[in-house]
């Protein structure tokens, strides 16, 4: 099989990243005023703000550095300043993202307040901008781009030829050496026993049985009714999907016709080796690319029926859609048209190659949708209550 | 030119690929199968939702994708339409 290359950033652990971005990364909610001046001083840097950081513990802690390491860790950021509120989080996520050799540094706020940092952090980053602004982009393998999946606002069409269109990519981008991972445990109710079926042997049959009950178990606790509206979405209803099961076996037709998943991962969990991955996430679509974003992910590919318009700060999100009256109302936010698979004018395969066809193309500079029109959804995940 | 798609041949129901009118007589193709079904709408049937191409008595099965996708709660007739207000998860 012949394999297309693509213009990418080869990083100082040998990963390929797409993108260039230096990041301005808070290790908690109230650092994020001082990250958002700094990326006002230092153009060309991006600072991502998030909610949490404090007073977390547990495995929901783990998931937190996990997720911050690897998002400043991800093949597009060349480079990071870290800023927390005291010392001792801020050098651990750090250390963890000075593992992959890229250049970070970290800054505190105690003892020097908002004004000393921001002024520190800024010459930082502005050193890290320039260096970063003259990396050139080499001729890289397209089976070196670990590709995330997930759809949104999905409706009928969404199962007739945007998820089934990835599914054809994911056939054959694993069958070109790639990595890939899919996930929504929430939304593969109804079709678990077709994933459950494509993982690669018992073992991983059984991990995924597992984290699949250990969620369903949490939504029939929690839940105080059928959850339509909350899963299907109002929006999922409105585009004719009825049922959490209907919406799952669209979900699944991302999953390819031959294609078998080689593991489990925790969210936000890196691959340990190239193959298609299932991931525990949330069907929530700016927590879940996060999370695939953390784990080293450097693009998204991300069917939509009536219009999700998710982006990621981090990690570009190409959108396709089936749906005639999402491609011509909200044409913006869509960067593949298959509308053409619901008029029989177009096979899935035929759709699956102009998909990887635009993967090259995004890969290769183009921005997205997404991209251009600043959706730069940044949402932790957060498994429970801090302390 | 075809008014609605069904994934295989077993599904008992369509999903309409153009705004169905209410009476009209219309025609689909199974994405995988060579089945070309035809029959009258009912009541009107928007883009993306579902026909139903039987009848159904309440608790019975709803097949898409060859695969159950809930429970028929309220009667439907050949030619109706399928959602929320007959159709109910079995999960949750």
């Amino acid at each position: 099989m012949k394999i297309p290359t693509i213009k990418g950033y080869r990083r100082e652990n040998g990963r390929v990243g797409i993108r260039n971005h230096v990041i301005i990364l808070p290790v908690d909610d109230i650092s994020n005023a001082a990250c958002e001046a700094v990326a006002n001083n230092i153009k060309g840097t991006l600072a991502l703000p998030h909610a949490y950081g404090r007073l977390q513990f547990g495995e929901d802690l783990d998931l937190f550095f996990r997720t911050m390491i690897g998002t400043g860790a991800n093949p597009n950021v060349a480079a990071v300043v870290v800023i927390g509120i005291e010392p001792g989080w801020t050098q651990r996520i750090v250390d963890g993202i000075a593992k992959t050799g890229k250049p970070v540094a970290g800054f505190s706020i105690e003892r020097f307040g908002d004004i000393t940092t921001i002024a520190n952090a800024s010459r930082k980053a502005l050193e890290y901008v320039q260096w970063a602004s003259e990396l050139e982009r080499e001729t890289c393998k397209f089976n070196e781009l670990y590709i995330s999946v997930k759809c949104g606002e999905s409706d009928t069409t969404t199962g007739l030829s945007s998820c089934p269109t990835v599914g054809n990519v994911m056939d054959k981008a694993i069958a070109m050496g790639g990595t890939a991972s899919f996930g929504e445990t929430s939304e593969l109710t109804g079709g678990e026993h077709i994933v459950r079926a494509k993982a690669a042997n018992e073992k991983v049959a059984q991990q995924f049985d597992a984290i699949f009950k250990d969620y369903q178990d949490m939504i029939m606790q929690e839940k105080t009714d059928d959850l339509s509206e909350s899963q299907p979405t109002k929006g999922n209803i409105r585009g004719g999907l009825t049922t959490i099961e209907e919406k799952a076996l669209g979900n699944i037709e991302k999953l390819g016709k031959k294609t078998k998943f080689v593991g489990c991962l925790k969210p936000a969990e890196a691959p340990s080796k190239k193959g298609f991955w299932f991931m525990d996430t949330s069907s929530a679509a700016a927590e879940a690319v996060t999370l695939w974003a953390a784990s080293g992910a450097v693009v998204h590919l991300f069917p939509t029926g009536q219009g999700n318009i998710i982006g990621n700060p981090i990690e570009p999100v190409i959108k396709l859609s089936g749906n005639p009256i999402t491609c011509s109302t909200m044409g913006e936010h869509i960067d593949l048209d298959v509308s053409a698979i619901l008029r029989g004018e177009m096979t899935v395969d035929e759709a699956g190659d102009e998909l990887i066809e635009m993967i090259i193309r995004t890969a290769n500079g183009r921005l997205t949708a997404a991209e251009a029109l600043g959706h730069r959804e940044f949402v932790l995940t957060k498994l429970y209550r801090s302390a | 030119m075809i008014e609605f798609l069904m994934h295989v041949e077993k599904d008992t129901v369509g999903v309409a690929v153009v705004d169905i009118k209410a009476g009209t007589q219309v025609s689909g193709r199974t994405l995988h199968g060579n089945a070309k079904p035809k029959l009258k709408a009912l009541v009107d049937i928007p883009l993306g939702h579902k026909i139903a191409m039987q009848d159904f008595k309440p608790g019975d099965t709803v097949i898409k994708y060859g695969e159950d996708i809930g429970k028929v709660v309220a009667p439907i007739k050949k030619g109706d339409h399928v959602h929320v207000h007959n159709v109910k998860t079995k999960r949750w």
